[in-house]
């Protein structure tokens, strides 16, 4: 009982075969290879598996496969393909990492928010990122990334 | 010393650009082809049973599966300290979800659906669900077997009992002391358990191919003691550590959870029955509490004596750990506050009793803090109470009674040099000690609190660290070292003291994660002790490369050899200045001499470092006579907290934490550990809380019900203050830190309230709930 959905990924057009109950997450990992959207919970809860479809930061564990038929979905894969953009430059420099695990569903949370608000609040920064658990870095070193004037063009 | 460039500078984190364009591996990450196999597991419903029988034919003739496992298939024990664990269950179960038989199949949803068909009859035994109840003279016991087990020599379990170590620590009379104390006070302290929540989950891939020989990939902080372990249990197969490799991709966040083996070794056993098959276990979230290791649990006792001056006359802290179902690893919690449970304070007269008791809950285990977080709230809640009692200065009677280098500990070892004192003077002055703050809701109320920790790496005392340093063609090196980075840092760190020597930039240097074939051997990545173990062994390494460089110009080149020095990628000579020879020149292709042979080679160096003066046996009465911890690292901390009185509900102003690290080797890396593990150790105070019901079973194994921090929940502030008392043996004076900064959080925030609202609570967590139900009981509310 497969179906064939056809989207876009990360720029590029694609199509696979899913189950109607296949999880997007799974689907994007074992089927397409991209492997940046991680399981940390699979429920909803760490929001390590975020991407963006069509615009939106969505879980993508959350999300059945034949759902995207259509769709543009952008993972961490995609952001990097070009020049590192000044948020990932920023996260270097801060250290908002450690483990590095939380990472990719941060970045794509705050590539939403940098993209609708380029100088957002701390408080927006946070709000943002209220869904992505990190047990490494305490937060602090992300929304110092973020509140960079290197990313959050002020002045 | 020459100034030093690289080390004690920031410096950018060499997995940088992997882990922030996506491209780390994990292990879930890797791919296998198209044989890889799933494997899932049918777990015990009960927490203490017999297992009557197994009936694996409704599984097996699911289209799909391979084979269904059970105990049968491995009659083997294992353990890191203690071998009391088993592959899958054997003729009994211990706790709620522990493993009972697996089912293989070539596809995850078909392995999960079989695994429902496995029919398991067992037949029920009392549980014990608490330390306190196993104790008493009719429970049950879990391990009859317990005398038998192989164990460390330093572990003591009492037979026909469920007490499977008991680490006795006299020092002095304690009598005498408290006869001679103005105050005694007497107290118990309640800790329950605890969950490690990295992101990353447990996960295993084994491999083991027609030639007999098993490959593992593991989300681990222990590759070489996983290889250990993996190649002894499985010896009865024919297995010998030749055959095994280990390799650890990055790992999501460890915190001691990946330490040892826990659920790894079904990966390593199930490979062997499927030769030329990966096989692939992967934890999910619910396992991921219930099935590796949880911090452990623990009621303190304890008793504290002192004279009206401030000084500590004696100590007795009598702990007994609810420590699971096995306690292969988690016995070693035990021993280790055993040992230390007095805190960073030189006494004269000690009984420590640190009690290991089995129960039938989930296996207890290593968790960042080893123990110390857990017998710190106690000490450390006791000594401000005291200070109340006596009226005095809180911070005078830490100051008066801090341990100094060359104190006696409480084994008879004496204490390394350390800057308590100065750690205490500063955090006192960045918190604003003495200076009251007020709300400017007159519902709010602001408390200040101190509390200091210290801590050691729990080690065998040979345990060892290796590294490996290859250069190539352009200069640029390999670093191969098997300390794991577990998002700390190790690799960046490592990275600055080989630079720092060979004055290559750490931007050419890669250093690679484990694979116990190519790289050397590092007992674990645990005890925050690799900045210190393994950064002696890449410094011993860089000096070898440099010495084999230095030699080779002067043989070659017939150059002084006291001359000759490293200086920005190439060698330089104090007697002919201008000259310089690029490393790159000959660090592969060697130096061509005058008769146009070529000299030298590939400079590799070597490195390794072993604490040659730690042994580990002592009287097992009063654990005199050995030296079992390497060093200790201290430290202080302060904290400023806002509570609303008629909710409890608690924000954390701002807390300071200095600890003495020796030797900063990247202050930005001891930044990113300070808060971090602050925040990790307010949220074991203030909101996470491990439930079971009275069968057992956990009642919140998910993010959902246990809830760990948000960005929400961050203190507003949190300052870190690094001390350099240097460490005689450690690379440039360095000791670790990864532990110790959520090591005081509770104490700090018990502390806090009662300076706040006059409440004091004992038992964690301490949640608004408590605070309410505390001014309630006292009339406050
Ligand atoms: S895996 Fe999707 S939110 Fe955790
Ligand atoms: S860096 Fe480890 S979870 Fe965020």
């Amino acid at each position: 009982m497969k179906k064939t959905i056809h989207f876009k990924l990360n720029g590029e057009k694609t199509s696979m075969d899913v189950a109607p109950n296949d999880v997007l997450l799974e689907a994007l990992r074992a089927n397409l290879g991209a492997k940046s959207p991680k399981c940390g919970c699979d429920r909803g809860d760490c929001g390590t598996c975020t991407v963006m479809i069509n615009g939106r930061a969505v879980r993508s564990c959350l999300i059945l496969a034949v759902e995207v038929e259509g769709c543009e979905i952008l993972t961490l894969e995609g952001v990097s393909k070009g020049r590192i953009a000044a948020l990932q430059r920023s996260f270097v420099k801060h250290n908002s990492f450690q483990c590095g695990f939380c990472a990719p569903g941060m970045i794509m949370s705050l590539t939403e928010l940098l993209n609708h608000k380029p100088t957002p609040t701390e408080e927006e920064v946070k709000e943002a990122i209220s869904g992505n658990l990190c047990r490494c870095t305490g937060y602090t070193q992300i929304v110092e990334g973020v509140m960079d004037p290197a990313v959050s063009k002020k002045r | 010393m020459n100034e030093l460039k690289v080390v004690g500078h920031s410096s950018e984190r060499v997995d940088s650009l992997e882990k922030i364009t996506g491209a780390a591996n994990y292990v879930d990450d890797l791919n296998f082809g198209p044989e890889l196999l799933y494997a899932y597991l049918v777990e015990s419903p009960c927490a203490h049973a017999e297992i009557r029988k197994i009936n694996t034919a409704k599984a097996e003739r699911v289209p799909g599966v391979v084979k269904v496992l059970t105990g049968k298939d491995f009659p083997l024990s294992f353990g890191l300290y203690m071998q009391d664990r088993y592959v899958l269950a054997q003729d009994r179960v211990r706790f709620v979800g522990e493993q009972v038989a697996a089912v293989v199949a070539r596809d995850p949803k078909i392995a999960k659906r079989a695994a429902a068909l496995v029919e398991v009859t067992y037949k029920e035994l009392p549980p014990v669900l608490n330390q306190m109840d196993a104790l008493k003279k009719d429970a049950p016991l879990l391990h009859p077997g317990l005398k038998a087990y192989k164990h460390v020599p330093w572990f003591f379990p009492k037979g026909d009992t469920n007490i499977a170590h008991w680490r006795k620590t006299r020092k002095g009379d304690t009598e005498k002391g408290f006869k001679q104390a103005d105050f005694v006070f007497e107290d118990v302290y309640t800790v329950p358990r605890y969950a490690h929540c990295a992101i990353e989950v447990h996960g295993a891939v084994g491999l083991y191919d027609a030639s007999g020989r098993l490959t593992v990939w593991t989300a681990s902080q222990s590759p070489y003691t996983q290889r250990n372990v993996f190649a002894e249990a499985l010896s009865p197969l024919g297995i010998s550590h030749k055959d095994v490799r280990v390799i650890t991709p990055y790992v999501g966040g460890g915190f001691g959870g990946k330490a040892g083996v826990s659920m790894e070794i079904l990966g390593a056993a199930f490979a062997t029955k499927f030769k030329g098959k990966p096989v692939k276990v992967m934890w999910n979230r619910a396992q991921e509490f219930y099935n590796t290791y949880q911090r452990q649990g623990v009621e303190a006792h304890l008793k504290v004596g002192m004279k009206r001056d401030g000084r500590i006359t004696a100590v007795e802290h009598l702990l007994y750990w609810d420590a699971g179902a096995y306690v292969e690893y988690g016995a070693n919690v035990v021993n280790a506050v055993g040992l230390s449970a007095t805190g960073p304070y030189k006494v004269d007269n000690i009984k420590i009793d640190s009690l290991c008791i089995y129960t039938n809950l989930p296996p207890g285990g290593p968790y960042r803090g080893f123990g110390y977080s857990e017998f710190c709230f106690g000490m450390e809640s006791h000594l401000t109470r005291i200070a109340k009692k006596l009226r005095m200065d809180p911070i005078e009677i830490r100051l008066k009674n801090a341990i100094k280098g060359g104190d006696t500990l409480a084994y008879g070892a004496h204490m390394n040099p350390n800057g308590l004192s100065k750690a205490i003077e500063e955090v006192s002055k960045e918190i604003g000690w003495g200076k009251k703050e007020q709300s400017s809701d007159p519902d709010k109320v602001i408390g200040k609190s101190f509390a200091c920790f210290w801590k050691a790496p729990a080690m065998p005392p040979n345990a060892s660290s290796s590294a490996f340093i290859k250069f190539n063609e352009d200069a640029s090196l390999n670093i191969m070292v098997s300390g794991m980075e577990i998002g700390q840092g190790l690799l960046t760190s490592m990275a600055q003291i080989a630079s720092e020597i060979l004055t290559v930039p750490v931007s050419k240097i890669r250093v690679e994660t484990p694979d116990t074939d190519r790289n050397p051997y590092e007992w674990q990545t645990v005890g925050s002790h690799v900045t210190w173990g393994c950064g002696n062994a890449v410094k011993k390494a860089a000096i070898d490369c440099r010495e084999q460089i230095l030699d080779l110009v002067h043989r070659t080149l017939h150059l002084e050899r006291e001359s000759l020095y490293l200086e920005d990628e190439a060698v330089k000579s104090r007697t002919k200045p201008g000259w310089e020879l690029p490393l790159k020149n000959f660090v592969i292709p060697g130096i061509q001499a005058e008769d146009f042979t070529f000299k030298g080679g590939p400079i590799m160096g070597r490195g390794v470092f072993m604490p040659e003066f730690t042994s580990a046996i002592s009287d097992p009465e009063t654990s005199q006579g050995g030296h079992p911890n390497v060093h200790y690292t201290t430290g202080a901390s302060g904290l400023t907290l806002e509570i609303d009185r008629r909710t409890g509900r608690m924000k954390v102003l701002k807390v300071v934490l200095a600890a003495d690290v020796g030797k900063a080797i990247n202050p930005d890396l001891i930044r990113g550990q300070v808060v971090g593990g602050m925040l990790q150790g307010l949220a074991t105070v203030l909101y996470e809380d491990m439930r079971f019901d009275a069968k057992g079973r956990m009642l919140n194994p998910n993010f959902t019900d246990y809830k760990i921090p948000t960005v929400m929940d961050a203190p507003v502030e949190t300052k870190t203050i690094i001390i350099e008392v240097p460490q005689p043996d450690g690379p440039y004076g360095a000791r670790g830190v990864g532990e110790h900064t959520m090591i005081p959080a509770a104490p700090l925030i018990a502390n806090a309230i009662e300076d706040a609202l006059g409440v004091r609570i004992t038992s964690m967590p301490i949640t608004a709930e408590k605070v309410v139900a505390a001014l309630k009981k006292e009339g406050k509310l």
